[in-house]
């Protein structure tokens, strides 16, 4: 299968340098970053393009741009790992609708075009018989989208609730286990890199929001914007509080829940047993489904990282490999 | 909560059993010969403290033990959630908070947990709320959230199965 990869930042090396150390007959005819771009038709070499973008910041050439591969270069599949954009989608929305409309495969790990748009790029899939991944636009590593498509295909999904952002977990743990404000929390969780220099999207519970449209959206069958989400985020948060949870056994987490029978879509800081399988730590990712007839189903695991992230778009690639392209 | 139970002698014991096994607490158990009944039957209440949600289970065990319940009696307070408050708990009048529940009628303000914190720095409480059913507790949970959102209290709730 030939791919097409724009964005090579964390996600798009990590998937580069995946493809480059295993056999797993995906061949990359085109790469672009936010300056450059490549198209060899008969196949990049991988290496050369990761050492080239550490050396000069460029993965290929400059005059070579992302709108062009998306319309020209030859490939089977788009994957799409450009920075989101929750307002407007862009540039990836347009990347993805191009490469739809040209009877393209895409898989993508940006959140802004499926929390926007997922119900028309998904008939304009549906149109054209490709298909549309997004495995990583939620939880990174955990199959979480998988899980519930494919293996809990049948069920009827009853409930979701989770931990949907590592920032947040991060600094929440911190403050339970070391008592520290949510200042000091948040400028360590700066320090080992696992915040933006802007949290605000991460810690004001934007970031799961989008996450939990996506989830509602795509799995829940509802047609749910950011507005409709009831956010609260962790920035209020007191040392004392987590102390008061911590007398009764219990600690605070963000927790995204969806709850359809009872019109509830919401992010917020919750009180929760040590106990519970959704405490988890660090910038681990949590969440249960409650469904008709598996039961309860929680899956636990990185929710971001550059190969962690690359292992849900790969999933996607073989997964449309295995289903849609022959010959491959 | 009361359990009213027709038994038979030696059987009493196959009835407390299962009330710990759900992790309930007998407060007091009272039998008396009926006297209209067969002199195998007798009548025994048990008043008891379950934990939520686990009648269901403790009627289901009952009846695996050949124990029939006859009426189950008036449920006290029976739900309970903590809640914790973060803002100008005491500016905002923490008592008119405690206050609007207290009032309902059905449900109240058991406990309060208040940390005082620097001067002009939000302060955190901790208020544990019991009500007779989970309707009540709904409604009494509604109250505070929209006392919450006047007073600008951020309110953090249990993440509680349903
Ligand atoms: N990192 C994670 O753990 C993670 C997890 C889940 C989902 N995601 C999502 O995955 C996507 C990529 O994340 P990332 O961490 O890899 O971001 P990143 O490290 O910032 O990399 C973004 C890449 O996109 C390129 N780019 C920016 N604007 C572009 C444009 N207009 N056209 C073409 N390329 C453009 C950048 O180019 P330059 O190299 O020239 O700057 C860079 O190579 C984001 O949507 C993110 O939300 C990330």
């Amino acid at each position: 299968m030939r791919i097409a990869i724009l964005g090579f930042g964390s996600v798009g090396r990590g998937i580069a340098r995946a493809l480059a150390e295993k056999d797993l007959g995906i061949v990359v005819t085109a790469l672009a970053d936010s300056r450059s771009g490549l198209i060899r038709p008969e196949g990049i070499d991988i290496e050369a393009a990761l050492a080239r973008k550490e050396e000069t910041g460029l993965c290929g050439e400059s005059g070579v741009a992302a709108p062009d591969i998306a319309i020209h270069a030859d490939y089977d599949c788009l994957v799409e790992v450009t920075p989101t954009d929750a307002v407007t989608g862009e540039p990836a929305l347009t990347h993805i609708r191009t490469a739809i409309e040209r009877g393209k495969h895409v898989v993508t790990s940006n959140k802004g075009p499926i929390a926007l748009a997922y119900a028309e790029l998904q008939d304009a899939a549906a149109r054209q018989q490709v298909a549309l991944r997004y495995e990583a636009t939620v939880c990174g590593a955990i199959p979480l989208v998988h899980a519930m498509q494919e293996g809990l295909a049948g069920n009827t999904m009853q409930r979701l609730y989770g931990v949907l952002n590592g920032t947040c977990n991060f600094i929440l743990t911190r403050m339970s286990e070391e008592g520290l404000t949510y200042e000091q929390a948040l400028l360590e969780a700066r320090e080992l890199g696992y915040a933006e220099a802007d949290p605000t999207y991460d810690v004001k519970g934007i970031d799961a929001a989008i996450k939990l449209v996506i989830l509602a959206n795509t799995v829940f069958g509802q047609k749910a914007v950011l507005d409709d989400v009831e956010v609260t985020g962790i920035d209020q948060l007191t040392p004392d509080a987590l102390r008061l949870a911590e007398e009764q056994e219990s600690t605070i987490r963000l927790i995204g829940e969806i709850a359809p029978s009872e019109k509830i879509l919401r992010v917020s800081p919750r009180i929760i047993p040590k106990t519970h399988p959704l405490v988890v730590e660090g910038t681990l990712n949590a969440v249960t489904v409650e469904t008709d007839m598996a039961g309860e189903i929680t899956l636990i695991g990185k929710g971001a990282g550059s190969t962690e992230t690359a292992s849900a778009v790969i999933g996607d690639l073989i997964a449309i490999q295995s289903r849609h392209v022959q010959g491959s | 909560m009361k359990l009213e139970m027709k038994d038979t002698p030696g059987q009493l014991v196959a009835a407390l059993k299962p009330i710990s096994a759900v992790g309930g607490n007998i407060i007091a158990v009272i039998h008396q010969r009926d006297t209209l009944s067969t002199a195998e039957t007798l009548d025994v209440q048990i008043v008891l403290e379950l934990p939520e949600g686990r009648l269901e289970t403790l009627l289901g065990l009952l009846k695996e033990q050949g124990v029939s319940v006859v009426r189950i009696g008036e449920q006290r307070l029976l739900h309970q959630r903590s809640l914790i408050l973060i803002g100008h708990l005491m500016h905002t009048d923490l008592s008119d908070t405690v206050d609007r529940i207290d009032q309902t009628g059905f449900a109240e303000v058991t406990e309060i947990s208040l940390v005082m914190p620097a001067i002009n720095e939000p302060s955190s409480a901790r208020i544990t709320v019991r009500s007779v059913d989970l309707a009540d507790m709904h409604r009494a949970l509604d109250i505070l959230r929209s006392v919450a959102g006047q007073k600008q209290i951020l309110m953090i709730e249990p993440l509680e199965a349903v």
